[in-house]
């Protein structure tokens, strides 16, 4: 019992959090700057936060991650991280010779007052950026939202510093990727391709994070968005946001800069966000719904009636980053399932929002977002009222350990299993595999625990 | 392969031995280049690592969420009871308490803690922030330690405030603090305390049976499986054993001056470092034969049921090459030995954190043809993988997916390792694991170094 400590009985903490639901926000930043083609992101503060972001990001997916830092000093911290940027960027450039240099910042160079935007200008006035490359810029406090807003504001950095309206516009449709896996982006990239939408994805982890093994160490693998396909951004018909939280920012962002429209929808995650999805886009594009995605849609519903009696009325607790858990508790109710407690270490109103929607169809469901949502807390809830299974990052296998109920893990980080850069959990097919993951822990529970005379071989 | 270039201001902290080169002159404990895609961590995670072993203390780290988040139970620091250790503690620090201060949250996370979760100590990480806003974290750990009735001890380690090293350096300084502050009666004059080893996949309790078995009293071991009140009565050890000696040396040194207790730097890894262990030990209590008898008892068992076993790894990895990047210089010259004794060379070995004294016994050490780095990045380390044409990498977490993107063979005997690599069983562990990965059939489909074989 390694969560023997927790208790039954919530009491109020006073801004003590235990077993996050989150981490920061300069994580985040430096995933979504992987999915630039040719970029090195670039952490602007003391030398543990890269090596622990890359060391996190290594874990999750077993993949070499590339990432420079400031490695701040002492004197830099009276003096100002100035010179340590600067520096920097010379080293970069001539060192590892990337198309784009992405930084980020963190609490220490937040706190002593440096401004990334006036600094990568001096850089830039100072002549330290070659011809044809770029350096952008996003703030990234690590006391101010969490990873996901990390992620969030270096995509509005993308779009904010790389579009351009050129005053042609462009038969193409800006795709904003919420955080998801490089598995979700090459999923979002071939339903695309079905419907037959022309799209600028961006950020594109595929085949940065999910790199085949050639006997080279690539330091810029061949995925990523590129820079024109950036630039085009600002000549799109339209955007469309993948997720309120960590990809709506940018679609603002590039509708006030190159006024450029957008519609929001939830990630692709189960039938109804992906129905939406699919309508959007085929609004977007002004394409029409091909038979191949309707018969995928047809697959995963197929599923979802033979397996019905499974999910039916089973209770769930959940946790991780909002984008992904607003989709997957609406399609857990969509399976006849009960989300009963939710946490999401991510501040924000609009998660609350959008729950309170989707949760009116789950009365007496507790859910909690920012400051005290932390897995201590659902553990606490687990512990008043019991669920059948537990769905979040690899840190919930202490609570389902202890609770011994069956557990499936889904979001970032996933540092225990293998499968989450291969398959993805969005679009009809990723429906299809949580169906398969949720139904595959219920039964071989059922399986292991039956007595004998009810263990079954048709289930 | 096209050349990979060598920064200009990274050729003094790289080396090669050659047959009349240069002068051996590298430049070592320096802060790292701005703009390097370093390897390195910061001061806060020298103490994090250091502390977080000692398992029945508070371990809340006063910061923003980051710095409790990713140390949260990365390291398999094992323990044979309690657990807190393994809990994540954050004052989860915001933006209003960055310009407001965040002492009164920090007081308040204490007396809460402390009051359900019922330690035997706290210890309190200072992270970059505080450093700079300037939270009087001494003076809350006093007041809440004279409030609770337990030590509460702060831990200096804000990120940018050197390197690793200063880390373990302040960890070692509150691990002082504590130590002295219990009775030592039942304390035999023929005991340890066995520090640097952190009890990853439960070697220090492999070492502890060995000394127990000499008939040694081990009065503490830090931190693996470290308990608060063992650290407390240390002093009341003999002799002061130090592995790993970057993080604990200065800890031995401060007990040396304090309370006249000698101390010696031991390795258990490899059967040569492992024996010298023993035997060095042993050598302290000359008035006690017996305990030198028991320790060649030790290895010559050990020794006779372990060398047959390696004989099978060591004709299947005879000839083949080793690059080793770790943490510290001291690990690498076990290594080096170890890797020898199963008739491996090593053509790259390097560290994160070596001093100038480390290199200077490392290219003693060396082939000629070796290359020694400090404070390498994955650029380097892959140049001179494929140039040398290793078929083996030591690492850590960082160097392991380069090893295999690169089709090259990985041992982690960092604090990812699985299994217990001391200890004569822990040689076992070894060869059979670096055997495992360079004898993978898996080799037989992946393209390996560059394409080049």
């Amino acid at each position: 019992m390694l969560l023997r400590h927790t208790t039954k009985e919530v009491k109020v903490r006073e801004g003590l959090t235990i077993n996050p639901a989150k981490t920061c926000q300069p994580v985040g930043a430096l995933y979504a700057a992987l999915g630039i083609h040719g970029c090195l992101p670039h952490s602007h503060g003391s030398q543990g936060c890269c090596a622990y972001h890359r060391s996190m990001l290594t874990r999750h997916y077993k993949e070499p991650v590339m990432a420079a830092t400031s490695s701040f000093t002492e004197g830099a911290s009276v003096f100002g991280g100035q010179a340590n940027l600067l520096a920097s960027i010379d080293t970069i450039f001539s060192v590892y010779d990337p198309d784009i240099i992405a930084v980020h910042s963190t609490c220490l160079s937040e706190t002593i007052g440096d401004d990334l935007q006036q600094i990568t200008k001096k850089a830039a006035d100072d002549g330290k950026i070659p011809e044809g490359k770029h350096v952008i810029y996003a703030s990234t406090p690590s006391f101010v939202g969490s990873h996901v807003t990390g992620y969030a504001n270096m995509v509005v950095g993308m779009a904010e510093q790389f579009a351009e309206s050129t005053g042609e516009k462009k038969e193409q449709v800006n795709l904003i990727a919420g955080w998801m896996e490089p598995s979700d982006m090459r999923e979002i990239k071939k339903l695309s391709k079905e419907l037959g939408a022309k799209i600028v994805l961006f950020p594109d982890t595929s085949d940065v994070l999910d790199a085949p093994q050639t006997g080279k160490h690539e330091f810029y693998p061949k995925g990523g968005v590129t820079i024109p396909e950036l630039k085009s951004t600002g000549d799109s018909l339209s955007s469309i946001a993948l997720g309120c939280i960590s990809a709506e920012p940018a679609a603002v962002a590039l509708d006030k800069k190159c006024g450029v429209p957008f519609e929001t929808v939830d990630m692709p995650i189960g039938i109804s966000a992906t129905d939406r999805f699919i309508m959007a886009l085929s609004k977007a594009a002004s394409v029409s719904v091909p038979d191949e995605i309707t018969s995928e849609r047809g697959r995963l519903l197929d599923a979802m009636t033979d397996m019905d009696q499974y999910f039916y009325g089973k209770k769930v607790a959940l946790f991780g980053d909002p984008d992904q858990v607003i989709p997957l508790t609406e399609f857990l109710l969509d399976l006849g399932m009960l989300p009963l407690h939710i946490v999401s270490g991510t501040p924000g109103k609009r998660f609350e929002k959008r729950m309170a929607e989707i949760l009116e169809r789950s009365p007496g469901a507790n859910f909690k977002n920012g400051l005290g949502a932390d897995t201590f807390l659902l553990h606490q809830w687990m512990k008043n009222e019991p669920v059948d299974l537990l769905i979040g990052n690899s840190y919930g296998k202490y609570i389902a350990r202890d609770e011994n109920i069956p557990f499936i893990r889904f979001g970032f980080p996933i540092v225990d299993r293998i499968g989450h850069s291969y398959f993805p959990s969005v679009g009809y097919s990723g429906g299809l595999r949580l169906v398969e993951k949720i139904l595959g822990v219920f039964m071989d529970r059922q399986d292991r625990e039956a007595p004998e005379e009810k263990f079954e071989l048709v289930m | 392969m096209e050349q990979i270039q060598i920064l200009k201001e990274r050729e003094k902290q790289i080396f090669e031995k050659k047959d009349g080169g240069a002068a051996f002159d590298i430049s070592c404990e320096t802060t790292s280049l701005s703009g390097s895609v370093s390897q390195r961590a910061c001061v806060f995670c020298g103490s994090r690592v250091v502390l977080y072993p000692v398992a029945d203390a508070l371990h809340l780290v006063h910061g923003p969420i980051g710095c409790a988040a990713y140390t949260w139970d990365i390291r398999g620091s094992v323990s044979s009871g309690p657990e807190l250790h393994r809990l994540s503690f954050s004052t989860d620090l915001q933006e209003t308490d960055v310009i407001f201060g965040g002492e009164k949250k920090l007081y308040a996370s204490l007396i809460e803690l402390i009051e359900q979760y019922q330690p035997k100590a706290a210890f309190i990480y200072s992270t970059c922030i505080i450093g700079i806003i300037g939270d009087d974290i001494d003076a809350v750990c006093r007041k809440v330690a004279k409030e609770t009735s337990i030590p509460v001890l702060p831990v200096h380690s804000e990120g940018f405030k050197g390197t690793k090293k200063d880390g373990y350096r302040a960890a070692c300084i509150s691990l002082m603090k504590l130590v002295g502050t219990a009775e030592t009666n039942d304390i035999s004059p023929y005991s340890i305390n066995i520090l640097g080893e952190f009890n990853l996949a439960g070697e220090a309790w492999i070492i502890r049976e060995y000394y127990e078995k000499m008939g040694i009293q081990v009065v503490s071991t830090m931190t693996g499986d470290g308990r608060v009140d063992a650290v407390r009565k240390a002093h009341g050890a003999t002799l002061n054993v130090v592995q790993c000696s970057g993080s604990m040396t200065s800890l031995a040194k401060d007990m040396e001056e304090k309370y006249a207790i000698p101390f010696i730097r031991v390795s258990y890894f490899g059967i040569e470092d492992m024996a010298s262990a023993l035997y060095d030990v042993a050598k302290h209590f000359p008035d006690r034969p017996d305990i030198m008898e028991k320790a060649r008892e030790i290895v010559k068992s050990e020794v006779e049921r372990l060398y047959p076993q390696l004989q099978k790894f060591k004709a299947a990895l005879s000839g083949k090459k080793a690059a080793i990047y770790v943490g510290g210089a001291f690990k690498t010259f076990s290594l080096i030995k170890a890797l020898r004794s199963l008739g491996m060379s090593v053509v790259l070995a390097g560290s994160q954190t070596g001093n100038s004294d480390d290199y200077g016994n490392l290219k003693e050490m060396c082939d000629e043809g070796t290359v020694i780095v400090d404070d390498s990045n994955p650029v380097e380390l892959s140049k001179f993988i494929l140039e040398k044409e290793a078929d083996l990498l030591i690492g850590g977490v960082k160097e392991r997916p380069i090893a295999f993107k690169l089709g090259v063979a990985f041992c982690d005997h960092n604090h990812e390792r699985k299994i217990p690599l001391a200890g004569f069983i822990g040689m076992y562990n070894f060869a059979l694991e670096v055997y495992q990965s360079v004898m993978s059939p898996v080799w037989q489909f992946a393209p390996r170094k560059g394409g080049l074989k």
